[in-house]
C-alpha cells in the first residue's frame, strides 16, 4: 500500500512541472487585483491556454493518439491535474466536452464524427456542452421530450427545450438526447445528436441562479434543422450512448472533488481566524466530523484510482463521493457563517459564494435522492421500486400518469 | 499510487475471518450478557497460533514484523463477528515496547503470546488541552497521568494514579502506559515517559468492570506506590500508541458495521409490506445507502491511518483520529439502522441487532471517545490553517 508514483509517473509528473513552470506566466489570471473580468475575455484567454495545455499533452491525457490525446491512463491525468493545480494555474475551460463528450464520441461517434470534432474540441476551438436535461426530464432522464423528425431527405427536425446547460452561451456544439420514437417504451425511442449552437432556431437564455450570477442556461430548440450525420451512435441507441456519457461524469466527479476547492484545511482557515471559535467545543465538534468525511473523500479518490489503475471500472459508489463532498461543504458553509456572522454573507466574502452555489451543486450530476436509488439498487442489490412507466409506448405515458393521480 | 490490499493482506484478512469463524462468537457474545459464567470463549490461543500478538513486533524478536494496517485488518475481522480478542490492548501496548531497546528481552514472548500486555490509554496533548491525560471515571473532565518520583539507577520508578477503562487489562502479565516523573524540568509539572508496570506487582490494583458490552474486557486499574520500570521509547512513540489505538478501535467498528449492513440488507430484500419487499422503499434503501457511504468513508480513512504511520508520520494524528470519528459514528449509525429496519424484533434479546448496538455504544466512550478523535481532527486541522 503506497501513495508513491512509479517510476514512469515521476518521470511524466517532473514533465508536466517542468512545462507548466516554463509556461505558467502565459495562464489567465483569474483572481486577485490583474484578474480579468469580462466573460468574452475570460472565455477566450481560457480557450487559448486549453490549447496550450493539450498541445503539451496536459489534456485529454486518456484520449487515443490518434485524436490527439496521449492514450495513457486516467493515473497521468490526474497527475496533469494535480500539477496544475499545485501551480495556481487554471485547467481547460471545457471540462465537459474533453471529460464526457468527447469521450462519448470516441465511444459511439463515426469516424467522420471522430475526425471532425474531437482535435477543435480538446484544443479549446470549439467549446461544447451536454443537453440532456429538460424541465420534466432530469432524474428520470429517459422522459426527455425534445423531438427530433426525420424528413424525406434524411435530415432531421427538432424542437424542444433543454436546460441546467453550462456554457451554452459560449460553445460551438452541444451534444443532445431527442426523443425520434414516441410510440415504444420510453429508454428505446431515444436518440443522441450533434447540434451545432449557431443554428437557426436555437436559442439560449442564462438562468440566473442564487448567487445573482447565470452560469448555466436554458436552450430552446424551434424546428432546429440537423444533417443525417448529425446523429451519434446510431437511431434509437440514444440511452446506451447517454449511460456512456454519465459514466464519464462519475469518474469525473469522482476523482474532481477536491478540484471544486471544498477542502478542510480551507475551510479550517475560515474557522482558526477567530480565537473563540477555534476553541469552542461545538464548533470543534462540527469542524472535526466536517473535516474527517471530506478527508475521507481524498483517500476515496486515491481507491478509485487505484481501481482504474487496475482497469476496473468505478461504480455508482463514486456517487457517494459527491454526496459526502456537497453536504459536507454545506455543513462548512453554515457553520463558518454562524461563526464569521452576517460578514460570511457579504459579497466580497469567499463564503457567500459558495453558500449560494452549493444548493443547486445538491442537484447537479443527479440528485442526491437518484444517486441513493441507484446506489442502493446496483451496489448493495435492494430491489427497485415499481414502475409504472416500464413497457409502456411513452405515447400512453400521460394519460397512465393521469390515472395514477 | 496502490491503496488495495496485497495479496500477502488479502490472506492474512481470510484467514483472520477463517479462525474466528470457528467460534460462535456472536452467540457467546449473547450468553455473556444473561451473566453466564465462562461463557466467553477464550480467543487468546486462537490468536496466538494465528500470529496475531506478534504483527507489530519485528521479526528478530519472534514477531511478523507487519504494520499497523495489518493489524487494522485482522481487527476488523474481529469487528465484524464482536469476537473479545484482547489485542485492542495488547498491540498499543507492543508497539511502545518495541520501542523501548531497555525491554527488548521481554518482546519475544509477547510476540509468541505467552505473554500478554495491556496498553494504559494515555492521550498526548492538544491545542486545547496542555496535560497528558487518562480517561476518568466518570464526567467530562479528562483525569492526569498517574505520577512517579525520578527513578533510579535501574530505572525503576514507584507510580500512583489511575487508568480508567483499560480494555483488556484482565489477565494481562504487563501494563503499558505513560506516566509523569517528578523530575525538574520547565515548569509542566513534569516529564512524561513510558512505564511498564507488571500486573502481580505490589501496589497494583486490576478491578474488572462489565459496562453494557460483555465482548469488551474491561479494568480499572489503579496503582499505589507500585514498582515500574521507565522505558527508553521516545515520546513520538508514546503519542503514538494512543493514535494507533485510535485507528485500531476504527478498524474494529468498521468491521461491526459490515455486518450490521449485510444483515439489515439482507432483512430488507426478504421481509415484505404492502405487497412488496421493505429495501424498494426509499425511506429504508436510503437509510441503508447512507450505512454504506459512512462505512467507505471509514474505510477510506482506514487506508490513510494504515498508510500515514510510516508513509506520513506527521498525519498520522490527524489520519487516526478521522478514521476513529468517522468510524464511531458510522458504528452508531449502522447499529440504529439496523435496529429500525428490523422492526420491534431488532430491539429484542432474540436478535443480532442489540448486541451490535451494545457494542457501539461502549465503544463510542472508550479510549478518549469518539467526540474526542473528533475534536483532535479539527485541532490538526487548525494548526494546519495556521500554517498555511
Amino acid at each position: 500500500m503506497d501513495l508513491d508514483d512509479t517510476p514512469e509517473q515521476v518521470a511524466h509528473r517532473a514533465k508536466v512541472r517542468a512545462w507548466l513552470e516554463e509556461n505558467k506566466a502565459q495562464a489567465p489570471v483569474l483572481t486577485g487585483p490583474d484578474a480579468l473580468t469580462e466573460e468574452a475575455e475570460i472565455v477566450s484567454a481560457r480557450r487559448a491556454w486549453q490549447g496550450k495545455l493539450a498541445e503539451a499533452g496536459l489534456a485529454g491525457v486518456t484520449w487515443p493518439k490518434e485524436y490527439g490525446g496521449q492514450g495513457l491512463g486516467p493515473i497521468e491525468q490526474v497527475i496533469c491535474n494535480q500539477e496544475i493545480a499545485r501551480t495556481g494555474v487554471p485547467g481547460i475551460l471545457d471540462a465537459i466536452g474533453v471529460g464526457m463528450l468527447g469521450p462519448t464520441i470516441i465511444a459511439h461517434g463515426s469516424d467522420e464524427q471522430k475526425a471532425r470534432y474531437l482535435g477543435p474540441m480538446l484544443h479549446g476551438d470549439e467549446v461544447w456542452c451536454q443537453l440532456f436535461s429538460e424541465p420534466a426530464a432530469g432524474s428520470d432522464l429517459a422522459a426527455v421530450q425534445a423531438r427530433a423528425r426525420q424528413t424525406e431527405d434524411g435530415s432531421w427536425r427538432l424542437s424542444g427545450q433543454k436546460v441546467w446547460t453550462t456554457n451554452a452561451q459560449f460553445s460551438s456544439y452541444g451534444l443532445l438526447l431527442a426523443r425520434t420514437d414516441a410510440d415504444v417504451p420510453k429508454h428505446k425511442g431515444l436518440t443522441m445528436f450533434i447540434v451545432p449552437m449557431d443554428a437557426p432556431g436555437v436559442t439560449v437564455r442564462g438562468l440566473r441562479q442564487i448567487s445573482g450570477e447565470a452560469e448555466f442556461n436554458e436552450v430552446f430548440f424551434d424546428d432546429v434543422e440537423l444533417a443525417a450525420d448529425a446523429v451519434v451512435g446510431g437511431v434509437g441507441n440514444g440511452w446506451g450512448t447517454a449511460l456512456t456519457t454519465l459514466m464519464f461524469e462519475r469518474v469525473t466527479i469522482g476523482l474532481g472533488g477536491e478540484g471544486l476547492g471544498y477542502n478542510s484545511v480551507r475551510f479550517a482557515k475560515g474557522i482558526a481566524a477567530d480565537e473563540h471559535a477555534r476553541r469552542d467545543p461545538e464548533v470543534r465538534r462540527q469542524l472535526g466530523e466536517i473535516s474527517s468525511e471530506l478527508l475521507a473523500v481524498r483517500f476515496t479518490g486515491y481507491r478509485t484510482l487505484t481501481a482504474l489503475q487496475k482497469g476496473q471500472i468505478p461504480g455508482p459508489e463514486a456517487g457517494l463521493a459527491k454526496v459526502t463532498i456537497v453536504n459536507g461543504a454545506i455543513k462548512a458553509g453554515d457553520l463558518i457563517a454562524d461563526v464569521q456572522g452576517p460578514d460570511a454573507l457579504s459579497e466580497q466574502s469567499e463564503w457567500a459564494y459558495m453558500i449560494s452555489f452549493l444548493p443547486g451543486l445538491k442537484s447537479a450530476g443527479g440528485t442526491e435522492e437518484i444517486l441513493r436509488n441507484t446506489i442502493g439498487e446496483r451496489v448493495l442489490g435492494l430491489p427497485p421500486e415499481p414502475r409504472l412507466d416500464k413497457g409502456i409506448p411513452f405515447s400512453e405515458l400521460r394519460s397512465k400518469e393521469g390515472a395514477a393521480a | 499510487m496502490n491503496l488495495a490490499l496485497s495479496d500477502e493482506q488479502e490472506f492474512l484478512r481470510e484467514a483472520a475471518r477463517g479462525t474466528l469463524s470457528r467460534v460462535k462468537t456472536l452467540e457467546a457474545a449473547r450468553e455473556a450478557l444473561d451473566g453466564e459464567a465462562g461463557a466467553l470463549p477464550d480467543l487468546w490461543p486462537a490468536a496466538c497460533e494465528a500470529g496475531w500478538p506478534g504483527l507489530l513486533i519485528d521479526e528478530a524478536h519472534g514477531g511478523a514484523g507487519l504494520d499497523a494496517f495489518d493489524a487494522m485488518l485482522v481487527l476488523g475481522e474481529c469487528g465484524r463477528v464482536l469476537a473479545g480478542v484482547p489485542l485492542l490492548g495488547h498491540l498499543p501496548a507492543t508497539a511502545i515496547l518495541a520501542d523501548a531497546p531497555r525491554v527488548a528481552d521481554y518482546l519475544p514472548a509477547l510476540a509468541s503470546g505467552e505473554r500478554r500486555a495491556a496498553y494504559l490509554p494515555s492521550q498526548p496533548p492538544s491545542d486545547v488541552e496542555p496535560r497528558w491525560t487518562v480517561d476518568p471515571l466518570s464526567g467530562m473532565e479528562r483525569a492526569p497521568l498517574p505520577t512517579g518520583s525520578e527513578p533510579n539507577a535501574n530505572a525503576e520508578v514507584k507510580l500512583s494514579g489511575r487508568y480508567a477503562f483499560v480494555p483488556d487489562a484482565p489477565g494481562a502479565g504487563a501494563l503499558v502506559g505513560v506516566a509523569l516523573l517528578d523530575t525538574p524540568d520547565r515548569g509542566t509539572g513534569g516529564t512524561p515517559v513510558g512505564v511498564v508496570v507488571m500486573a502481580d506487582a505490589d501496589g497494583v490494583q486490576i478491578e474488572p468492570v462489565r459496562r453494557y458490552d460483555a465482548t469488551r474486557s474491561l479494568a480499572h486499574v489503579t496503582l499505589t506506590n507500585a514498582p515500574a520500570t521507565v522505558l527508553d521509547a521516545p515520546v513520538e512513540s508514546l503519542a503514538g500508541a494512543w493514535h494507533l489505538a485510535q485507528a485500531l478501535i476504527a478498524a474494529e467498528s468498521i468491521g461491526s458495521v459490515e455486518t450490521a449492513l449485510e444483515m439489515s440488507v439482507a432483512y430488507a430484500k426478504e421481509r415484505h409490506t404492502f405487497g412488496r419487499p421493505i429495501g424498494s422503499y426509499q425511506a429504508v434503501k436510503h437509510s441503508l445507502t447512507e450505512v454504506l457511504r459512512q462505512q467507505e468513508n471509514g474505510r477510506s480513512l482506514l487506508y490513510y491511518a494504515g498508510w500515514a504511520r510510516n508513509g506520513a508520520p506527521a498525519e498520522f494524528p490527524l489520519a487516526a483520529s478521522a478514521a476513529r470519528s468517522v468510524a464511531g459514528r458510522a458504528l452508531d449509525y449502522a447499529a440504529r439502522t439496523m435496529i429500525s429496519v428490523h422492526g420491534g424484533i431488532g430491539a429484542t434479546w432474540e436478535h443480532d441487532a442489540p448486541l451490535f448496538f451494545r457494542r457501539a455504544q461502549l465503544s463510542r466512550r472508550l479510549l478518549g471517545g469518539t467526540a474526542g478523535a473528533t475534536d483532535r481532527v479539527a485541532g490538526e486541522l487548525i494548526a494546519q490553517a495556521d500554517a498555511a
